[in-house]
């Protein structure tokens, strides 16, 4: 019994040292050498590539309807305002779904409110449009979430659906190496490159 | 179409995961790998330990017990004493007691169900030293003590089952180790985030918003995370997250992670009782399960949700509340079984927002035992306890003492295999009876109606099996259900492995009897067919009447809302 007491707590330490501290730091230490941008949240001048953002202007292709709190790490210093114009479930600070089941009364209300919004933007909602996601920060939206946003962009910034269908076609990521996942555009890329067009 | 390929690549990859990986196994655990050498003889002198000396199966019992006792003290201690620990950029608060009770257990038993958010609790110093390193310990745990019951069947009159410190130790460095971190370095290259550099603070110029973004050393962290059926993210919205998850080749490496050890170690098996046919059997009962659940729960995934439809939109991308994009339905889906029918928990998507049959084929997949392949060793140990039973009735049908590769299953056997087979039901039931019955239990679902019952359900089933993942509406983090999810995972995890470990020990003590023409076959089509009968009468009738009060009910009422 002793015997074995004083084996657990060696090998605790050096399971804490080796596969805790050891494999952590060199693990930090390869990914900044060999994938800085990555490793550090794939940041660009307007936000990270992989976190969505709130887009209110029917100028900007809108992402899902988010809530606002996961975008924020810091409660004291998270700023309100997520893509959900009902501001759903959430804690500030922290990604999360909204984890209403299939049968809740509160998803069939929440789902009316947005399409009920959507249409009053003029737009024809998709599935997507209307749900929020896993991580409440999905940064990605479906080429026909953008296609069904082209009315309300279009006839906010004067650009001709043409266009801005080109524009979607070119910023559209196939499923990986063709069969991984599913077509998605990044919300913040297309905006960018839609911004640049003006 | 995409679906198939990537259900093709899987099949593919995991086929020679199985072959090589597992006879690399069984090459780590016979002693014929060293190149670590150096490493192995330092910790054994640190240790004071022969490694040449075996152990019987009371001692190593009994150090698989202190030795996870004291991880446990470990964990519960960094998280109580955060707060004056380095490497806390966000200057975060200690863990309150009843969580981090909950916690400490969690890891230890290789559960990692979180009643936390991590990015809002957990400091970099408490991810690191405390639950990674259980990340990596507890699959070792599992793994080491199903080599006991290979062992047990491997040996002919041996008193002793092999050096607890030696075969955890081997896991880790020759196992564990290296899969883990060329994987993180994929994970990394990826977009998965690894740094100890805190929040970033962005502002966007074209919509005028300010993001405050959690970092941290993510990306290893999932590697092991997967690779050992942990399943305890980094973010509170685990593999749904970008920073954990971030495209669908990692998702597609995710679900295969978390595949490759359980599945292989079934040909670990077959290799070191001498018998791959065995092994094959085994394999066989865990494929056509998960085979069936993969189909149903992502034809259910692939429905619309009934309240999006409801609502008047109509989908042809199934139900896509609570799912990311860049994975679609039925990756989602393929993703959950995985991560259910394995004890991992880890998450892509919001379970608690599945379709009722997407739903209960989550938790029906954690309600057989978690043998479909199950955890890292947990899924062998538990599957070969059934394999028993199977071979007891099988006996009984003919007339026969019945033998499994040459060892006699007596009364002894058949005692511990019936014990460790019937805590998990009575455990899960229990618990549950007991938090419908009272207020603090029936204070947690976020959802009304037949999904609220399913909400708790889920949550001990989840718990009890040590898989860790969640309908996440649940309020867990209240001392009744830290408290009582604490023991239902420590119930889950030891009163299952005692009893296994006896069976290795009272295995290896027997001789092997030599096959004749009347002999039960175990590695034929009949065999794999009466196991997987055993499985799910044991966990099928157990559970349908709980799950007829959840899901069932859920799918059956069209056209209510609660």
């Amino acid at each position: 019994m002793i015997v074995h007491l004083r084996r657990s707590i060696t090998f605790a330490l050096i399971c804490m040292v080796f596969f805790g501290f050891v494999y952590a730091f060199a693990g930090t230490g390869v990914a900044q050498l060999l994938f800085k941008f990555q490793a550090n949240g794939s940041l660009t001048a307007n936000g990270s590539t992989l976190i969505g953002q709130n887009w209110t202007s029917p100028k900007f292709f809108h992402g899902r309807p988010d809530d606002s709190g996961p975008y924020a790490a810091n409660a004291k210093t998270h700023t309100s305002g997520g893509d959900n114009p009902l501001l759903a479930n959430g804690v500030s600070g922290q990604s999360g779904a909204t984890n209403l089941g299939p049968r809740s009364r509160v998803l069939l209300a929440d789902t009316k409110a947005l399409v009920a919004y959507w249409h009053s933007m003029g737009v024809n909602p998709t599935p997507d449009l209307v749900t929020t996601s896993g991580s409440g920060y999905d940064p990605d939206i479906s080429p026909q979430d953008a296609l069904v946003q082209i009315p309300m962009v279009a006839k906010a910034t004067g650009l001709s659906a043409s266009s801005l269908t080109s524009l979607i076609k070119s910023q559209t990521h196939g499923p990986q190496f063709g069969f991984l996942g599913a077509s998605y555009i990044d919300v913040l890329q297309l905006n960018e490159a839609l911004a640049k067009m003006r | 179409m995409t679906f198939f390929l990537t259900l093709l690549a899987l099949v593919v990859t995991l086929g020679l995961t199985w072959r090589y990986l597992g006879s690399y196994m069984a090459a780590v655990f016979d002693g014929r790998v060293h190149f670590l050498a150096f490493v192995e003889r330092l910790v054994y002198r640190l240790l004071g330990t022969n490694p040449e000396q075996e152990q019987t199966w009371k001692r190593y019992a009994g150090a698989v017990v202190v030795f996870s006792g004291v991880s446990l003290l470990f964990t519960y201690a960094i998280l109580r004493l955060q707060t004056w620990l380095p490497m806390n950029p966000q200057h975060l608060g200690n863990v309150g007691s009843a969580l981090s009770f909950n916690t400490a257990a969690s890891f230890v038993t290789n559960t990692n169900w979180q009643n936390y958010g991590g990015e809002t609790t957990m400091s970099y110093f408490s991810q690191i030293g405390a639950l990674t390193v259980q990340q990596f310990v507890s699959p070792a745990v599992g793994i080491a003590v199903a080599m006991v019951v290979v062992r047990g069947f491997a040996r002919k009159g041996s008193s002793t089952i092999g050096n607890f410190w030696v075969d955890i130790t081997r896991c880790l460095f020759y196992i564990l180790l290296p899969i883990a971190f060329v994987f993180g370095i994929i994970f990394v290259g990826e977009g998965a985030v690894m740094t100890l550099a805190g929040t970033a603070t962005i502002h966007d110029v074209l919509n005028q918003v300010t993001q405050t973004i959690a970092r941290g050393p993510i990306a290893f962290m999932e590697a092991i995370k997967q690779l050992g059926t942990n399943g305890g993210g980094f973010l509170n919205a685990n593999s749904a997250t970008t920073f954990e998850n971030p495209t669908g080749f990692t998702n597609f490496l995710s679900i295969y992670l978390l595949l490759a050890i359980p599945f292989a170690l079934t040909y670990t098996f077959g290799k070191m009782v001498g018998s791959v046919r065995h092994g094959v059997a085994l394999l066989s009962v865990m494929v056509l399960l998960f085979s069936v659940w993969v189909g149903f729960t992502s034809y259910g995934e692939h429905q619309n949700n009934p309240a999006v439809a409801a609502a008047g939109i109509h989908s042809t991308v199934g139900n896509t509340v609570g799912k990311e994009v860049r994975f679609g339905d039925t990756s989602s889906a393929l993703f959950g079984v995985a991560s259910t029918m394995t004890s991992t928990g880890s998450a892509d998507a919001a379970y608690d927002s599945f379709t009722p049959i997407g739903g209960m084929g989550l938790m029906t997949g954690m309600m057989l035992g978690e043998v479909t392949p199950g955890g890292t060793g947990s899924g062998l140990y538990t599957l070969l306890i059934y394999a028993i039973i199977a071979v007891f009735i099988g006996g009984l049908m003919i007339g026969r003492t019945p033998e499994y590769l040459g060892k006699k299953i007596q009364a002894r056997e058949v005692k511990l295999a019936g014990l460790a087979a019937l805590v998990m039901p009575i455990v899960v039931l229990v618990v549950t009876a007991i938090a419908v019955s009272v207020a603090a239990g029936r204070a947690g679902p976020l959802n009304a109606g037949p999904h609220g019952f399913s909400e708790i359900l889920y949550a001990l089933t989840s718990q009890g099996n040590n898989n860790g993942s969640a309908f996440g509406g649940l309020t867990g983090n209240t001392p009744f259900y830290n408290i009582i999810g604490a023991i239902d995972m420590l119930l889950g995890r030891f009163a299952i492995m005692i009893p296994v470990l006896a069976l290795g020990g009272a295995l290896a003590a027997k001789n092997v009897v030599p096959e004749s023409l009347g002999t039960f076959r175990t590695d034929n089509g009949m065999f794999v067919g009466l196991t997987i009968g055993v499985i799910l009468i044991i966990g099928g009738l157990t559970f349908f009447p709980a799950v007829s009060l959840g899901p069932i009910v859920e799918q059956l009422s069209h056209g209510r809302f609660f």
